[in-house]
């Protein structure tokens, strides 16, 4: 049975560890959309020269774990002196910097082409209809190609910061003390298994309940435009994705 | 009277086939030119090259009295100089489109609003005036609201053309306007199309339409293996045809 007292005694440490994971989250996906934008159009033109660069750094993320890129940042780059004496090292010692730059490197990767891939799938007449009025390519772009990218990319943009929300977890092994590892400490303290990661998975839960709400509700209102027929469609694999299990 | 579009000369080449070979047009303010054709006989192509939606790889334009300026492309194709030029004559020189391609996350207001606004400058207020006097004007205004995906063919279509009066164009360029309806929805389109030749706009409209060439035409344009093999009057033209390849282009329209 649940000892209800240990999961009450412990309310507030899971409470702030709640905090910690929602400012990582929110920061990284912040971040992570504001670098992903400019690289997907990047990755999205046709010259090889300028979306090879972009596709090459996505791979190498996408094909990498995000735990080994998580360490090789935190434990890796302290190896090297230059870096210990620079003024950069203020940075990389503090574990919320390295984490913080781990997340957002690891879901630019995703996001990009994400929205690489909802960019390409742009209907050409409709650009065509644009430049035909006279648009500039930066009005064709700002009005006509991303409003209809992103909407297309919503879903699966959705998909991927649930998975972020996830990911924040293995921030508990650079000593960050959000949900996860409050949860490694109540066990620690305690030896139960139920009190400690089984509140911890319901509160991952709650969380994956209310972002999954909000982009049905998104989606509900910025994707009403499509038929029912095209939602399903775009619903599916468009953008370029490796295997999720090697994120 | 004036010529507002003299295009000379237009070559086209896609790799070493050569789908135009030579086509001259000339557009007076009023005039409704059907271009008819075979497929493939490049009056698609040649259209395009009107707005350079396709740049052609030879030939002149001028447009309302001015010649435009060309240069080569790397591709070898002609591109407009300045684009400040190619943007402002595509601005007056609106097209329909086969496919309707209206954007397809806007209403069907939004689309007809969009040009005005971004393109000349209109506020947002006029653009809403004038999108609702003109979708009005093309009988869809109960629709204004709804996206394209839950349009009719013959509704995107007349939407489309909303679009590109909006943005009061000193030509329109029709292309294959209505083949991709179904046929009862071919006419409300043609109706719309009419009334425009009507109020004296002038329109250049690939078609294989004939009932629309002869009796809304004034012009027709019979090309063959990218080459004018035919012009004039429709009806002198339609019913009289010199060639064997229009009488045979002619003969097989007949037959479905």
């Amino acid at each position: 049975m649940i000892d209800w007292e240990i999961v009450v005694d412990n309310l507030p440490a899971f409470a702030s560890g709640l905090v910690n994971t929602l400012i990582l989250l929110v920061t990284v996906i912040v971040s992570g959309f504001a670098i992903s934008v400019p690289l997907a159009l990047v990755r999205a033109t046709r010259s090889p020269y300028f979306s090879g660069p972009v596709w090459l750094f996505t791979y190498v993320i996408r094909g990498t774990p995000l735990l080994v890129q998580l360490f090789v940042i935190y434990y890796g780059i302290a190896q090297f002196e230059f870096v210990r004496s620079s003024v950069l090292w203020p940075l990389f010692r503090s574990p919320w910097f390295c984490a913080w730059l781990a997340l957002t490197i690891n879901t630019v990767a995703y996001t990009t082409e994400i929205f690489a891939g909802a960019i390409r799938t742009t209907a050409p007449g409709e650009i065509e209809a644009a430049r035909s009025i006279g648009l500039s390519r930066a009005a064709v772009l700002r009005h006509v190609i991303w409003p209809s990218a992103w909407r297309r990319a919503l879903p699966q943009y959705g998909n991927e910061v649930v998975m972020m929300m996830h990911a924040t977890a293995l921030a508990s092994t650079v000593t960050i003390v959000e949900v996860m590892r409050v949860a490694r400490d109540v066990y620690t303290n305690y030896l139960v298994l139920t009190e400690s990661f089984g509140v911890a998975a319901a509160i991952y839960l709650c969380l994956t309940i209310g972002l999954t709400t909000l982009f049905r509700r998104l989606e509900k209102h910025f994707l009403r435009h499509l038929s029912r027929s095209d939602t399903s469609h775009t619903s599916g694999q468009r953008a370029e994705r490796l295997n999720p299990k090697v994120a | 009277m004036k010529a507002m579009l003299e295009v000379t000369d237009i070559r086209k080449k896609f790799g070493t086939v050569e789908v135009l070979k030579g086509i001259s047009l000339t557009a007076r303010r009023g005039d409704v030119i059907s271009m008819i054709g075979a497929s493939g006989s490049g009056k698609s192509t040649f259209l395009r090259c009107l707005n350079f939606l396709e740049h052609p790889s030879g030939g002149s334009y001028r447009f309302q009295g001015e010649k435009l300026d060309l240069r080569k492309g790397p591709s070898g194709d002609l591109t407009v100089h300045d684009p400040k030029k190619l943007a402002s004559m595509r601005s007056r020189l609106s097209m329909v489109f086969q496919q309707f391609n209206l954007w397809s996350h806007m209403t069907a207001k939004e689309n007809v609003m969009l040009g005005p606004m971004r393109v000349k400058g209109t506020s947002r207020a006029e653009a809403t005036e004038r999108a609702e006097a003109y979708l009005a004007k093309v009988g869809v205004s109960h629709r204004r609201d709804a996206f394209p995906a839950f349009l009719s063919g013959g509704e995107q279509q007349r939407v489309a053309i909303a679009r590109a009066l909006a943005m009061e164009p000193e030509i329109m360029l029709f292309d294959e306007p209505t083949s991709a309806l179904d046929p009862e929805l071919v006419g409300e389109v043609l109706r719309v199309m009419r009334a425009l030749a009507e109020e004296g706009r002038t329109m250049i409209v690939v078609t294989h339409e004939m009932a629309f060439a002869r009796d809304v035409g004034n012009h027709v344009i019979f090309l063959s293996q990218g080459v004018i093999e035919e012009q004039g009057d429709p009806r002198d033209v339609l019913s009289n045809p010199r060639s064997e390849r229009l009488r045979s282009f002619l003969s097989s329209r007949e037959m479905c």
